[in-house]
């Protein structure tokens, strides 16, 4: 059984406790301590400006041309904070309890109370660096309601949150680097973790844009490299988001816990052919007044607007009367993924129900009409007067829509399907986010910790920023103070020399195959197994054989795939080859795990276990807990459990009926 | 809307690496959908090429939503192409018909060497925001955010500023390579809140010094900056850069 480090006594109070008696390191041994942050998004950004003010030495990496471009910047909708500004009964707890039944009973108490009571330092300290989030005539901060919660906590600045908390988490870092607390590396990617003695004491990154290899030595290593959505080919990530870092320490024997935990968002424009290359989320805040249907009779190919009221099937309204179109997004996404499989899929690969607005506009004009006192005027007056409302509470997204699908929203019903978003699945970590292997950290969304199942909307940002702001600070002081004092491995210590040569030689033999297919298709591959076989249904055949197909799959890239250019240049075709040979060993881990977990629950839904209506059927009784893969080389994975006790919460099955 | 297919003539911009000429290279790509983004008619070249056995066009790209800015060519002659307030990676190619010629270069500036073929070095901009684009305010420091009211229209058009990706459009388009669009966007973002006050005056001087320092151009009002960025970031923030630039000099003296 693992050491999950769960501070002793009441809930509400381990946090406090642990804050007031763990160790401290003074400020002039600060100093003498250097601390690795790979990845700049919110976790890392946040980390590593947080970190540099304190007096440690940082470095800090990022891939992208600049920190300030990681994947958290595309994040719309939110961040949630229990600050109850509305006086709508909203506290810590209710936070707390809403993500841990969000995460449908599989997230640890104690990681969430302690995300929700430090929730409000959050909104704090964004807004005194300047994040200028939406605002009422008062001057006070704006709340919305987001993801099927009852209280108005999410704040947001309008559908651009994650870059505007992205932005101030980056001029923090940007001012330790001018201050020279933090040195920052763009371009540079990591490709192996250093462990000595069972520590990990540093990192091996290629310079992007030279191809050499650099060994870099931290007395602490923290990964914030994100999600690995990615593994599906399309996804909302970003092209660059890959799963490397997080796999580089899985194999070298960091836990991987729940990997199946993926999130599928419902409301994404379509894919529109084979040269899709990644998919776009449209905010769920459009849930809020569109309305979602399919037409009754399968393989209607009439226009949308030729098809009578009569004739269309409001699915979600019909099966979840009390939450309609907002259930929460597995929910969601399940219910249009029935409606196509069984032929009623609209537009022109049939996979894509329609989000309509009509209803919207003529609902918003008569309440302008009323409001100016206009009387009885034409339809179209009102549908004039309900477009002009629904252009200034959504304007931005559905030009987004237009832009893309060259397709108007006022005039026409969208066409949207479900595509993956997020992985809750990532590193294990204990309670001071570090993983089973000493002195290595993992934050943001590439740890497992709080989000169970299932994330629920405007989480992710909050806990990104939780992790770098306000855990990572004090926990890795308790680490740190024994390191106080004791001698620092030089870069030349024979465990970095020899991850080098690791990293040398995996990429010699990556250049060397010089087969006839592209990176890409094998992506592309490999996409299309882990979407039909361990997406949004699942099945212990059809995960038998995409595990199958994944370990040919990998075979025949080590055999077949090409690589042109040279080593010691930019080679984006290389940088690639080495993201999408991981993805090959992840996808693999990922059904497994799906195999092993006889239940559904939150994104992960086996076809074998659900109630007679179709909904997700969870066991508490064998399945409460989080399932920890050890990697061992050749011999495949061992599987450790970490159960989940709830001393405070009692799990029931959810009902959106 | 009509779909269709088009075949298109494209003159790309191939370079090395920084030290050697680039040149221009043409290409016939036929049956290029019109539902395609521009940068996937890109990755349909790029598989062709590696299946020709040449080396793919290098491009920056990240997260094809018009949001991380990582995205930097010219399309034939425009920073980010012809549709106004789109980035490279949301310009679809129903902008395009059968038979057309497209230009694609590189964000071409003196500040913003060539990494290689449409890639470009905009790590000045990273500089230019450690002179002074922030509020110097460390973690743990922060006061109850409704403690700070600001006036809703102080707060919108704070956000305006704030918008802008770093893309670096802004210097491509100018005649000059003058940043002055970003530069002034984030000392407004941060001057019109109160958060921002404080360091008001050395913010601006420090983040025009650095500018300069850089290689950047001056600013000789052309407005083709606010034309051709793809958040519409307005060139009114030039004038409140001027403004408190002057200022701030006036006071130091």
């Amino acid at each position: 059984m693992v050491d999950n480090k769960i501070p002793a006594g009441p809930l509400d109070t381990k946090w406090k406790n642990y804050k007031g008696t763990v160790r401290l390191v003074n400020p002039s041994n600060k100093r003498k301590l250097e601390v690795i942050v790979v990845g700049t998004g919110l976790a890392g950004a946040s980390a590593a400006a947080s970190l540099g003010e304190l007096g440690y030495r940082v470095k800090a990496f990022c891939f992208q041309d600049s920190p300030r471009r990681a994947h958290s910047i595309a994040a719309q909708g939110g961040i949630n904070a229990a600050k109850n500004y509305q006086n709508d009964g909203d506290s810590v707890y209710r936070l707390f309890y809403d993500t841990i039944k969000g995460g449908d009973y599989r997230a640890r108490e104690a990681n969430v109370h302690r995300l929700a009571e430090i929730s409000t330092s959050i909104i704090d300290q964004c807004v005194a660096q300047g994040v200028p989030f939406a605002r009422e005539y008062g001057g006070l901060l704006s709340n919305r309601s987001f993801g099927g919660t009852q209280v108005q906590r999410t704040f947001y600045a309008a559908g651009q949150t994650g870059q505007q908390l992205l932005i101030g988490a980056y001029q923090a870092l940007e001012r330790q680097v001018a201050l020279g607390n933090v040195q920052m590396y763009s371009r540079h990617e990591m490709l192996d973790i250093v462990k000595v003695d069972g520590k990990a004491r540093g990192i091996i990154v290629r310079d992007l844009v030279s191809g050499e290899l650099e060994r870099h030595f931290g007395h602490a290593v923290l990964l914030c490299s994100g999600g690995y959505g990615n593994v599906f080919y399309l996804s909302t990530n970003a092209m660059g988001c890959n799963v490397t870092a997080s796999w580089k320490a899985h194999r070298h024997g960091a836990y991987f816990a729940n990997p199946c935990f993926t999130q599928i968002h419902p409301t994404c424009i379509p894919v529109s052919g084979d040269h899709q290359s990644k998919l776009t989320l449209m905010s769920e805040s459009l849930r809020n007044d569109g309305r979602i249907w399919v037409p009754r009779n399968a393989g209607d190919d009439r226009k949308p607007t030729d098809i009578p009221e009569e004739e269309r099937d409001y699915f979600l309204e019909r099966r979840y009367p009390a939450f309609g179109n907002l259930v929460p997004r597995d929910v969601a996404s399940r219910a249009a993924k029935e409606r196509c499989d069984a032929g009623h899929g609209v537009g022109s690969s049939r996979q894509a129900v329609y989000l309509d607005y009509a209803d919207a506009i003529q609902r918003y004009g008569r309440a302008e009409a009323s409001k100016r006192n206009l009387g009885d005027i034409p339809k179209e007056a009102i549908t004039g007067l309900g477009r002009d409302v629904i252009s200034e509470k959504y304007g931005n997204l559905f030009d987004m829509y237009e832009k893309i699908t060259g397709e108007n929203p006022y005039e026409a019903p969208m066409r949207i399907y479900p595509a993956v978003h997020y992985t809750m699945g990532g590193l294990w970590v204990d309670y001071e986010l570090m993983t089973n292997i000493k002195g290595l950290y993992c934050l943001g969304e590439a740890n497992f910790s709080d989000h169970g199942a299932n994330r629920l909307g405007a989480s992710a940002l909050m806990q990104g920023l939780a992790d770098g702001y306000f855990v990572i600070p004090y926990t890795i002081g308790n680490y740190l103070a024994d390191e106080v004092g004791k001698a620092n491995e030089t870069v030349n210590h024979p465990a970095f020399l020899e991850a080098e040569q690791r990293c040398q030689e995996r990429i010699e033999k990556l250049m060397s195959i010089q087969g006839r297919q592209s990176v890409e298709s094998f992506h592309k591959r490999l996409g299309k197994i882990m979407w039909d076989k361990c997406g949004m249904a699942r099945s212990e055949e059809g995960l038998q054989d995409a595990i199958r197909q994944i370990r040919a799959l990998r075979e025949e890239f080590w055999s077949d795939v090409r690589i042109p250019g040279n080593i010691l240049e930019m080679n984006p075709e290389l940088d690639k080859a080495g993201r999408v040979a991981d993805f090959l060993e992840l996808g693999e881990l990922m059904c497994l795990d799906a195999l092993e977990r006889h239940e559904s629950c939150g994104g992960h839904f086996r076809e074998e276990y659900q109630t007679p209506d179709g909904e997700a059927l969870r066991n508490d009784a064998d399945y409460m807990y989080a399932a920890l893969w050890e990697n061992r080389g050749e011999d495949g994975w061992a599987l450790h459990k970490e159960s989940l006790v709830y001393d405070v919460v009692k799990p029931s099955q959810r009902s959106y009926k | 809307m009509e779909h269709y297919s088009m075949d298109l003539t494209l003159r790309v911009w191939r370079q090395r690496n920084c030290t050697e000429n680039g040149r221009f290279e043409t290409y016939q790509v036929s049956d290029i959908s019109s539902e395609m983004s521009f940068l996937e008619m890109i990755d349909v070249l790029n598989e062709r090429l590696l299946q020709e056995g040449k080396e793919p066009i290098a491009f920056d790209h990240d997260c094809r939503e018009g949001i991380c800015g990582s995205c930097s060519m010219v399309i034939n002659g425009r920073p980010h192409g012809p549709w106004k307030g789109t980035t490279t990676c949301q310009l679809h190619m129903r902008a395009f018909k059968h038979g057309d010629a497209i230009t694609i270069e590189p964000f071409r500036a003196d500040a913003f060497p060539v990494i290689k073929d449409l890639m470009v070095n905009r790590s000045a901009f990273d500089r230019i925001i450690q002179a002074g684009g922030y509020v110097s305010v460390n973690t743990g420091n922060a006061v109850d955010g409704n403690a700070i009211p600001i006036e809703k229209d102080k707060a919108d058009e704070a956000f305006a500023a704030a918008t802008c990706i770093g893309c670096g459009a802004c210097v491509a388009a100018c005649k000059n390579s003058s940043a002055m669009l970003f530069v002034s966007a984030k000392v407004s973002h941060l001057s019109l809140l109160p958060q921002g006050a404080p360091e008001k005056a050395s913010r601006v001087l420090g983040m025009v010094a650095q500018m300069d320092k850089e290689g950047f151009g001056s600013c000789t009002n052309t407005f083709a900056c606010e034309a051709e960025c793809p958040k519409e970031i307005s060139v009114l923030n030039i004038a409140r850069l001027n403004r408190e630039y002057l200022a701030a000099s006036l006071a130091g003296d």
